[in-house]
């Protein structure tokens, strides 16, 4: 009960009127404006919260693009061809686990980059930031994938790009479904960076319009609980879609005694 | 907004028919998102574009507070600022760093109009102006309740120890003395920074010492005084219970109903009354933040925002038009029309009429007296420390003593003197 | 197979991902130990030695952001595994609609923070909130929990509790699958009690999984920001404020350098818990797999 009854909140807050939602209460709505809240929300300040989707929706597929092949040609390489480089490249993808990225100087260098400010720029932040975490796991899960395999396509003549797409990618579809799923939901979810890397108007993200809506809807708690729950489909959806395979995926690579 | 934006398609569809005859140019306006700052620009923008059909105005609303300022200083460091901007004045804005971000408008034709006043406060430290006053100037005191004060017979205060009388006295009748919300940290700052009239009345020379590292807010009893009083309004329990997440617009719902009996506000909060509340808008008076003595009392006045031009727009010449239309008498008229009279403008020959809520007729005797108003701190000093109104959040709600809290502020100055670079620290 | 001149796992596979690792991750946070010593404004940056890291030693609220920082991280990893382990063994033992408890659980940990942080602000009101009218319901006052200084720390640590604790959960739950049923049978024939076999058999078995979400709570918590920002803003005052608060607000504030020099303190914090941790949680490395596989979610 404890774990949904804040969702039930949440629901109820969404359609009421301005007037019952003002009173916090936890109650049923005598009123139900559901569809009246909902265009209400959606047309605050231009409609900015269809850009915000757009945006959101755009940085979101281009990270998690790039991180899948990415993540899976490094991962492939580092299990594949043992060097005495391997250490280093391990030691810094552990750091960029676990180390909180720099703010400012990075602002810096997306400056000077004339990247501050874009969603190329957000994109490949991302990219940066879920690299590490992209690598490790495809580079246990290839870890179990017979050598033989890319020898057998290397004696037909293949060439080492056509090996990787053509034979080990499509091996590796079960982990990246996981990769998928996990880095859509972080990305999509992700506050922090866009509040930093991405000011402006017109580079609005989901998270920040719920951010921004919370002063102007002050005395309108129920637009913004509209709006949380707007924001909280996508994740919805993929958790309805993806629910066994998150839980597969995350456990399988997984936590074996 | 939409009529604007409306209107400056047509232009453009009309201008690429008839080919581009003459340059179109579209000024995009950086707004601190506040209603009335947005009546009074599309007001202003309205009756510009409607004179000068080749220029048109595109607003755009920015958050407000530390999340605004910190949009302003990155917009302008990067260049991308657009064409006008609307922000603080006085210490705020010389945090910008306005030499090199913001355009020099010394010889804007209109800043004869401007009272002197106001240009200091937007003066650069090369001595040049950069800025013209957009909207009237503030006062910093206390709102009260008009009905309430009635029925439980109250005089308004003239010294802090009267105002505390009084406040005991909205305590028996049940009601809460000091509407207080620290849901919105900033207008927890109001008995310190509204106080800074009793501080000069005592220590005229507070300013210039406090920019050399000559004064202290601990070691100033006058000064260490608002922060003295926030602890007792908090000792006495005189708060609503709600204080800690209470909002901005709750406090003025309050003492307009009656809820409360004052609430310590800027005069710009009459906006908000109007759009809320506005069946109660002439239940609220107002008085100035009372010190140790009645003789000397007097108003803290804020200087109104500025607009300014970034230096990297594309058109200067442009937005120095507008600015040079919004700084006239006229100009002024129009913001008064848009959202009636708050408080006195800083252009000469802007009349205010006659008919004004209560709470701003209160108000304008103390500019019309001779030395009953004195600019708040931070138009005389450019440095204010960024964790004020944390600190004040905490003197307020008991977490830290006064004493203690204003040694923290002083502390606090010195990190935002020394970015500045200023001498002594 | 005379053709084999270059390896067939050319190192051009890492140079994209590499370039823009580099670029965006180590250059910046290399560059974050020059400017943290510097006073900086974005356009020139002024040597200034150590002076930023005393400011930082030497200001109460700044200090009081550490603090903070270690109790909420502490506080939250070690109630997620706690409570991570009891939901686990409980969800575990067959109860009805197991599956659907187990996402019910999850779901929490897929939603926006901002959403959940301003459902809870508006739930945890102290006069109007719907938690504290259910206690005045019982007679009880409920108190301020987002704005009583003593409170409000832990309150925002509830709230993350809440929201991360089906993570937790979810790890445990793969550990004690992977725990022999024999151990239990063995137990039970030695007629131990079923607290006995909670104690002796399935705590130490499952410690892997113990090391996985103690590991991943403290960095998730050492590194909170989002939850805090949306509930408390670090109020009220500076009683909720942790690290990535401070230099937050620090960066809010024009202090570049400042900022800077508190983002290195934290990873340097992050650092000497946690890296010692990863080096037990290394030595398989399927484990590795595993920690690294919900860092992001944690995060």
């Amino acid at each position: 009960m404890i774990f949904i009854l804040p969702f039930v909140y949440i629901l109820l807050m969404a359609v009421k009127t301005k007037q019952e939602a003002a009173l916090f209460l936890f109650a049923w709505p005598s009123e139900w404006r559901a569809w009246e809240n909902l265009v209400e929300v959606v047309q605050t300040r231009n409609y900015m919260l269809l850009l915000a989707y757009f945006n959101s929706t755009v940085i979101t597929l281009g990270a998690v693009t790039l991180l899948v092949i990415f993540g899976a040609m490094v991962g492939y390489v580092l299990q594949r061809r043992r060097s005495p480089w391997n250490r280093v490249v391990y030691v810094f993808l552990l750091i960029g686990l676990m180390v909180p990225p720099a703010v400012v100087p990075t602002i810096w260098v997306l400056q000077n980059l004339g990247l501050f400010k874009t969603i190329h720029g957000m994109i490949l932040i991302q990219v940066a930031y879920g690299l590490s975490f992209a690598v490790l796991l495809y580079r246990s899960f290839i870890a179990s994938i017979p050598r033989a395999l890319d020898e057998a396509a290397i004696i037909d003549g293949a060439r080492p790009w056509q090996v990787f797409f053509r034979v080990i990618l499509p091996l590796l579809k079960p982990v990246t479904v996981t990769l998928i799923v996990v880095q859509s939901v972080a990305i999509f979810n992700d506050f922090t960076n866009p509040l930093y890397y991405l000011p402006g108007r017109e580079n609005v993200t989901v998270q920040l319009t719920l951010f921004n809506f919370q002063s102007q809807f002050q005395s309108q708690y129920n637009l913004l609980f509209m709006n949380i729950l707007l924001v909280t489909i996508p994740p919805l959806l993929v958790f309805v879609f993806c629910n066994r395979q998150i839980v597969a995926g995350m456990t399988s690579g997984g936590v074996k005694g | 907004m939409k009529t604007l934006r409306g209107n400056a398609a047509l232009a453009a569809a009309v201008a690429l028919v008839a080919g581009t005859a003459e340059a179109e140019t579209t000024l995009s306006v950086l707004l601190d998102g506040n209603a009335d700052t947005n009546a009074m620009m599309e007001a202003l923008a309205a009756a510009f574009t409607a004179r000068n059909p080749d220029i048109t105005l595109e607003l755009e609303n920015r958050p407000g507070g530390s999340e605004g300022d910190n949009v302003v200083k990155t917009r302008l460091a990067t260049g991308e600022a657009g064409d006008i901007i609307q922000y603080n004045s006085g210490s705020l804005f010389q945090a910008l760093n306005p030499v090199s971000t913001l355009a020099d408008l010394t010889d804007l034709p209109a800043q004869d109009n401007i009272l002197d006043s106001f240009k200091s406060v937007v003066t650069a430290p090369d001595g040049t102006v950069r800025g013209i006053p957009f909207g009237p100037a503030m006062g910093g005191g206390v709102y009260y309740n008009i009905p309430l004060y009635e029925e439980l017979g109250l005089s308004i205060p003239r010294t802090w120890d009267e105002f505390m009388a009084n406040n005991a006295k909205v305590a028996e009748a049940g009601r809460v003395p000091v509407a207080t919300t620290f849901g919105d940290t900033w207008t927890s700052q109001l008995f310190v920074l509204g106080d800074f009239y009793n501080v000069l009345a005592e220590v005229p020379t507070f300013a210039e010492d406090y920019t050399a590292n000559r004064a202290k807010f601990a070691t100033t009893p006058a000064a260490l005084r608002g922060f003295e009083h926030l602890q007792e309004i908090f000792e006495a329990g005189y708060m609503n219970r709600d204080f800690g997440v209470a909002t901005f617009e709750d406090g003025m719902r309050m003492v307009a109903t009656g809820e409360a009996a004052h609430y310590p506000m800027l005069t710009f909060a009459m906006a908000t009354v109007r759009q809320n509340t506005p069946e109660h808008i002439d239940d609220l008076g107002y008085f100035a933040l009372p010190g140790p003595s009645a003789d000397r009392n007097g108003l803290t006045v804020w200087m109104p925002a500025a607009l300014y031009i970034p230096a990297a727009s594309q058109n200067i010449e442009a937005a120095r038009k507008f600015l040079d239309f919004v700084a006239s008498p006229e100009g002024c008229r129009i913001m008064i029309e848009a959202v009636g009279a708050t408080g006195p403008y800083l252009i000469e020959g802007c009349e205010l009429p006659a008919d004004v809520p209560r709470s701003v007729a209160d108000m304008l005797p103390y500019f019309e007296q001779d030395g009953r108003t004195a600019p708040a701190l931070e138009f005389l000093s450019p440095i204010k420390g960024p964790a004020l109104e944390q600190i004040t959040v905490e003197v307020g709600s008991g977490i830290r003593s006064a004493a203690e809290g204003a040694a923290l502020y002083d502390q606090d100055v010195e990190k935002q003197a020394r970015q500045l670079g200023l001498p002594n620290w | 197979m005379t053709t084999r001149r270059r390896s067939p796992y050319p190192y051009w596979f890492v140079l994209p991902a590499a370039v823009v690792f580099v670029t965006l991750f180590l250059v910046p946070t290399v560059a974050s130990f020059w400017f943290s010593l510097t006073r900086w404004d974005l356009f020139e940056a002024e040597f200034i030695g150590l002076e930023n890291y005393r400011q930082f030693f030497r200001e109460p609220f700044l200090v009081q952001g550490l603090v903070n920082t270690l109790i909420y991280a502490v506080v939250t990893s070690g109630a997620k595994s706690v409570l991570g382990l009891l939901l686990a063994v409980l969800l575990t033992s067959g109860i009805w609609f197991q599956g659907f408890l187990r996402s019910v659980v999850f779901f929490p940990v897929l939603v926006s923070t901002i959403g959940i942080g301003i459902a809870f602000a508006a739930l945890m009101h102290p006069t109007r909130g719907a938690i504290n009218l259910a206690l005045a319901a019982i007679g009880i006052e409920g108190p301020a929990w987002l704005s009583d200084p003593a409170l409000a720390l832990y309150s925002v640590a509830l709230i993350d509790i809440w929201k991360g604790v089906g993570l937790a959960t979810l790890i445990y739950i793969a550990g004690l699958a992977a725990i022999s049923p024999d151990y239990y049978e063995a137990a039970r024939i030695d007629g131990a009690t079923a607290w006995q076999r909670f104690w002796r058999v399935t705590v130490p078995l499952v410690r892997p999984a113990t090391v996985t979400v103690v590991t991943l709570s403290l960095i998730g918590g050492l590194r909170s920001f989002d939850i805090i920002w949306a509930t408390t803003r670090g109020g009220p005052g500076f009683a909720s404020d942790v690290l990535a608060s401070v230099i937050y607000k620090q960066y809010q504030a024009g202090f570049y350098g400042l900022s800077t020099a508190g983002n290195v303190i934290l990873f340097l914090l992050i650092g000497v818990i946690v890296l010692p941790m990863t080096w037990g949680c290394s030595k398989r490395e399927v484990d590795v797999g595993a920690c690294a596989a919900m860092a992001p979610v944690a995060a």
